[in-house]
């Protein structure tokens, strides 16, 4: 339906294609940096969320590659490139 | 020494396939390296793609093109909680050929394009990620792709609204959340007959409806809906600074809630949704693009910046499109004068503005300034909603004055905050 279904049910609708390793990283030490808590509401797919600790945590799997983090987090938190040649979302519509 | 193309463009989207179609045209060696499995994959667009300003620059492109519909309904509708008010424009106008706009799906449209660029002669390699810039004594002389070092005389990044490759030419720094928004959306599927009827639309007619106010919860952007063939593209468009800021809400949370809303669940009530895709849009205008070129480098598309917000008409593709096909001019005469230095290709950025694209960002290059105003996404949702109210309403006992009732809305010294925010709308 397209009633209200989860996100996670949403994202199980995109073609995603495994990368051997993940193309977003969290720099190390930048855990807990207010800027990469931004992600936490602005990342479409909720990739992002916080641990008890205040640690920000990135899953990679269902990322859409828009992008939205690396502007509103910025570079110096985190290391940003697309997938691997091949890999990723692959939008059949779009 | 030799290169291996005379133009290598990177990113197989919209201004990357006109690029090489145009230099195809042209007789130019081109490659296009595209990292998705085919071209669209990566590639999102709210729904709707203007075409005059374009039409005549590809004329093999038209005639197969999957377009979705044309647009012959528009509306645009202030949302504030609980009640909506909506302004709708169509009739004969609208419906005439040569027809204005289309929605699209770039899955399909980007994919089409390709085949016809690449039937033109143009190398295209799907499946590669550029990863660098070749660059010696300062000039771009190709890319590595992986573990192959490509070269060319030029160099075009169509690489998209990020543009690694344009910051690694030193060309612009990392975009700023002010001068971007967020997009994402959902297609949902709905019979064809269901969504004609639901829509009114006749034949291949198409409506497009914009949605501001509450369902950005006040935040700078707006929630879109536009009718495919057999589907509808419905979703939110962000700034992300604003989204970062009080009330502070997910952004998935804001499309559920569009959905939820009485005036869009019953538009899409009964559609199976297919697939949900994001996207970042570059909305700062001339202010806050950088540069256009450097040596043996040219940027187009939204790596470049080129896509615009005033309001009603939200405009990227056929940007891209054109800055493309300029960039391909800059490059063809760029091979006829055998230089391939900045000052060469200088003349990119004059032939983009004598074009319809920077006479277009120049004239609204104060937009985003001007639009940028919780008051136009907050405030005024609100009162015109009260204002709607009150004409409408009939009390159980006598119905006041109407033009009283407007004004008790409207406080002394809020008078001056309208008269600034209409005055600086005067610029758009």
């Amino acid at each position: 339906m397209s009633e209200l279904m989860g996100l996670k049910a949403k994202l199980g609708l995109d073609v995603f294609k495994h990368d051997k390793e993940p193309h977003i990283k969290i720099k190390p030490g930048m855990e807990k940096d207010a800027r990469l808590k931004k992600a936490v509401l602005v990342c479409p797919a909720g990739l992002y969320s916080e641990n008890a600790a205040g640690e920000v945590e990135l899953t990679i799997d269902g990322c859409l590659e828009c992008g939205t983090c690396r502007i509103a987090c910025g570079t110096e938190v985190l290391e940003w490139n697309y997938p691997n040649s091949g890999c990723g979302v692959q939008f059949r519509f779009g | 020494m030799e290169k291996d193309f005379d133009v290598i463009v990177v990113g197989g989207g919209l201004s990357g396939l006109a690029a090489a179609y145009t230099m195809a045209d042209a007789g130019m060696e081109v490659l296009v390296l595209e990292r998705g499995d085919y071209s669209g994959a990566k590639n999102v667009t709210g729904g709707r793609l203007y075409v005059n300003p374009v039409r005549e620059m590809f004329p093999d492109l038209w005639k197969k093109a999957p377009l979705e519909r044309f647009i012959a309904h528009e509306e645009v509708s202030i949302m504030d909680q609980d009640r909506s008010i909506t302004m709708r424009y169509d009739g004969n106008e609208l419906a005439q050929e040569p027809y204005q706009s289309y929605s699209v799906l770039r899955g399909k449209f980007d994919k089409n394009f390709a085949k016809v660029t690449e039937r033109k002669g143009v190398s295209m390699v799907t499946k590669s990620r550029v990863d660098d810039l070749i660059i010696e004594n300062g000039k771009v002389e190709g890319v590595m792709a992986g573990e192959d070092a490509l070269t060319a005389n030029i160099v075009i990044a169509c690489d998209g609204v990020l543009s690694l490759l344009a910051e690694k030419a030193g060309l612009r720094k990392p975009g700023l959340d002010k001068d971007h928004a967020v997009g994402f959306k959902e297609i949902i599927e709905l019979d064809r007959t269901v969504l004609e009827d639901r829509f009114n639309l006749e034949g291949d007619e198409g409506a497009a409806r914009l949605y501001m106010g509450e369902v950005t919860r006040g935040k700078f952007g707006g929630g879109f809906l536009y009718t495919n063939k057999e589907s509808i593209s419905l979703g939110i468009v962000v700034g992300i600074k604003d989204l970062m800021e009080e009330p502070l809400v997910q952004a998935p949370d804001l499309l559920d809630a569009f959905k939820q809303r009485p005036e869009v669940a019953r538009l899409i009530k009964g559609g199976q949704t297919s697939e949900y895709s994001a996207h970042v849009i570059p909305e700062g205008g001339l202010h806050s693009m950088g540069k256009l070129y450097g040596e043996g480098i040219l940027i187009a598309g939204d790596a470049a910046g080129f896509s615009m917000n005033i309001g009603v008409t939200v405009r990227g593709m056929e940007y891209a499109m054109a800055t493309g096909y300029y960039a391909a001019q800059a490059a063809i005469k760029a091979k006829e004068a055998g230089s391939y230095n900045a000052a060469t290709l200088a003349v990119y950025e004059k032939l983009l503005s004598e074009s319809f694209v920077m006479k277009d960002f120049q004239s609204f290059k104060e937009a985003p300034h001007a639009l940028d105003n919780p008051r136009f996404f907050n405030r005024y949702p609100q009162l015109a909603g009260d204002i709607m109210r009150d004409l409408y309403a009939v009390p159980n006992g006598p119905k006041e004055r109407i033009y009283p009732t407007m004004m008790k809305y409207i406080k002394f010294n809020e008078m001056f905050a309208f008269l600034k925010d209409f005055w600086g709308v005067r610029k758009i």
